[in-house]
């Protein structure tokens, strides 16, 4: 897992829910779509044109409080395919963050992100350490670390619940190794 | 130090004498849900941990609505049997997951229980530790365990009596408007106090439900002779109720005086955007939808409520009102009461119990600037259709006087 990322800045605002990450009447409601066709709509009430036109690969999404409040849908699934590459927010819902730990997608919570760094500006975020650099100003920050050797640090650093469950499974001999 | 009721539940499931938020457990965990059947399966694991334990309803997709949803409900079934599991319920014998797993027996106090689902905080109000498990499910069907984060204990404390024509829902969506819906971010929320037990099993419900509309992790009720009187013929095994040490240590605690509560409503975009209906009134807000459903507020007496309310009116001719049990037993007992046919009299469309209006997905999906009134409990934008909707939240009292007036009003003027 790469521990240290650097990309440029999309603000999002205060509790946006799974529901503006994967709208129920379009993903749900259509089991068949691919986790890339599912990402299309990510922010599609809020932001139209976002998930479709603007970000790039390596972006990091800046939120405020309550970032992927709701439903338990997993929205990290649909920011990981659109590229992002780190999540930063003043406080992230249980599930969300659950479901972006056992997804793979670096996701801290960072209180005071929201006036550390503008729309478009450059982030260096170590994941380990919590450590956030503005490349532009200079100025630094530190998110909530994950204490090594906690399960969600394991699982991230394992790259996601899969990589980390396939692992256990063969240590308990429940699969064959 | 004394233990909160969380703290105690996760110790008990942890092995440890005592535990402190913030510490990280790995916890025996009690139930699942069956929703990850097929990741344990891609993990080539063929057996889950314990097939008694693991529940399962297919509630969003009630029945499919379309061929890809019948495929992965088809494979669900193939799952179902591969893995032996008991406690499967077929369209006709079950409902929403919260409703259909506790009528089922699946909670007892003292329980820990991750599934899947945002809503699972609503088993709270069998005095039991029950919670969102999403991806990490198939670790809980795999090994019986799950990490857990002790979260910080939160006491809500009741106070007053409720009046007449306010129930578990104005209480919540009243503490939501007032503390926020962050207040309990990753906490274990306590209700307690007077109006706690004053209200009847299903209001408490209602307020456990949406438990996860302020961030929580659990959202528990003690447990009473309401709580033992539900789980009486349902669950076989012996539970204690599970009580908070006097001195147990909490972060925060929040008193309310609920004896001038009146009826609420939530605007449009978050369920914190409370406000009394009497305040909203004079906006004259028309109502395309009013829907009385979901996993918050569709219990028997949600539709007793309803039913008297509606009881020689009619359904304004410009709403279509909407009425879906939350268990096929809810609905049973509500056919059997009447309530359906006066509800049916009365011209509303009653339909089998599902999830489908509430997120979005099928059997009431809101067109553009559409309005509706909804028992549920998100109105989040674009949450049951097109973005440029609005869903005001109430109690189901609301929801059918609003149904009748075609615009939102005070439930109290329809009695």
């Amino acid at each position: 897992m790469e521990t240290v990322r650097t990309g440029r800045v999309w603000k999002f605002g205060d509790r946006i829910s799974t529901d503006f990450m994967m709208p129920g009447h379009r993903v749900l409601a259509n089991p068949g779509l691919s986790v890339d066709e599912a990402a299309k709509f990510c922010m599609e009430a809020n932001r139209p044109g976002w998930a479709e036109a603007e970000v790039q690969a390596g972006d990091i999404l800046v939120a405020r409080i309550n970032f992927g409040c709701g439903s338990s849908r997993n929205g990290s699934q649909s920011l990981k395919a659109l590229g992002i590459a780190v999540v930063l927010a003043e406080s992230v819902s249980r599930i969300h963050l659950r479901n972006a730990v056992n997804t793979g997608l670096p996701t801290l919570v960072a209180p005071g992100i929201t006036d550390f760094v503008e729309e478009g500006q450059k982030l260096e975020v170590n994941i380990i350490t919590g450590e956030i650099k503005n490349l532009e100003t200079g100025a630094t920050l530190m998110a909530e670390a994950w204490g090594e050797g906690t399960p969600p640090y394991e699982i991230l650093m394992a790259g996601g619940l899969d990589a980390y469950m396939k692992a256990k499974l063969k240590e308990r001999g429940l699969v064959a190794s | 130090m004394g233990m909160t009721i969380a703290e105690k539940i996760l110790a008990a499931h942890a092995g440890a004498d005592t535990v402190v938020p913030g510490q990280y457990l790995w916890c025996k965990v009690d139930a699942t849900s069956g929703h990850r059947l097929r990741d344990l399966e891609a993990l080539g694991v063929d057996r889950v941990w314990d097939p008694a334990r693991v529940f399962h309803v297919d509630d969003h997709q009630a029945p499919p609505p379309t061929v890809a949803a019948a495929n992965q409900v088809k494979d669900m079934r193939r799952l179902i049997k591969k893995y032996e599991i008991k406690n499967f319920f077929e369209y006709g014998r079950g409902g929403i997951l919260h409703q259909v797993f506790a009528e089922n027996g699946m909670y007892a106090p003292g329980d820990l229980v991750a599934q899947c689902d945002s809503h699972s905080t609503a088993g709270g109000v069998f005095n039991a530790c029950v919670t969102n498990a999403n991806l990490d499910a198939v670790h809980v069907l795999a090994f019986g365990e799950l990490w857990f984060r002790v979260p910080g204990s939160v006491r809500v404390v009741l106070n007053g009596t409720l009046p007449a024509w306010c129930v578990g829902k104005d209480v919540i969506l009243k503490v939501a408007a007032d503390l926020g819906t962050d207040y309990g971010l990753c906490k274990s929320l306590e209700y307690v106090g007077p109006v706690a037990s004053q209200m009847s099993l299903a209001q408490r419900w209602t307020v456990s439900n949406m438990g996860v509309e302020v961030g929580a992790k659990f959202a528990l009720f003690e447990a009473d002779e309401k709580t033992d009187a539900f789980l009486a013929g349902r669950v076989d095994r012996p539970y204690e109720h599970v009580t908070a040490d006097p001195d147990a240590s909490y972060e925060a605690e929040y008193e309310f005086d609920l004896s001038d509560l009146t009826p609420m409503v939530a605007r449009p975009g978050d369920p914190g955007n409370g406000v009394p209906v009497e305040s909203v009134v004079a906006e004259r807000v028309k109502v395309d939808q009013a829907f009385l459903g979901s996993c918050t507020n569709a219990r028997l007496e949600d539709l007793e409520v309803a039913a008297r309310i509606v009881k020689g009116r009619k359904v304004h001719p410009d709403v279509r009102m909407l009425v879906s049990p939350s268990s096929q037993e809810v609905f049973g007992e509500a056919l059997r009461a009447g309530y359906l046919e006066t509800l049916l009299e009365a011209g509303a469309l009653v339909e089998h119990s599902t999830c489908g209006p509430c997120y979005g997905g099928h059997l009431g999906v809101l067109g553009d600037n559409e309005t509706c009134i909804s028992s549920s409990n998100r109105n989040f934008k674009g949450r049951m259709g097109s973005p440029l909707a609005n869903i005001w939240l109430s109690s189901p009292a609301t929801v059918a006087a609003s149904a009748i007036a075609g615009e939102i009003v005070d439930p109290r003027e329809y009695l």
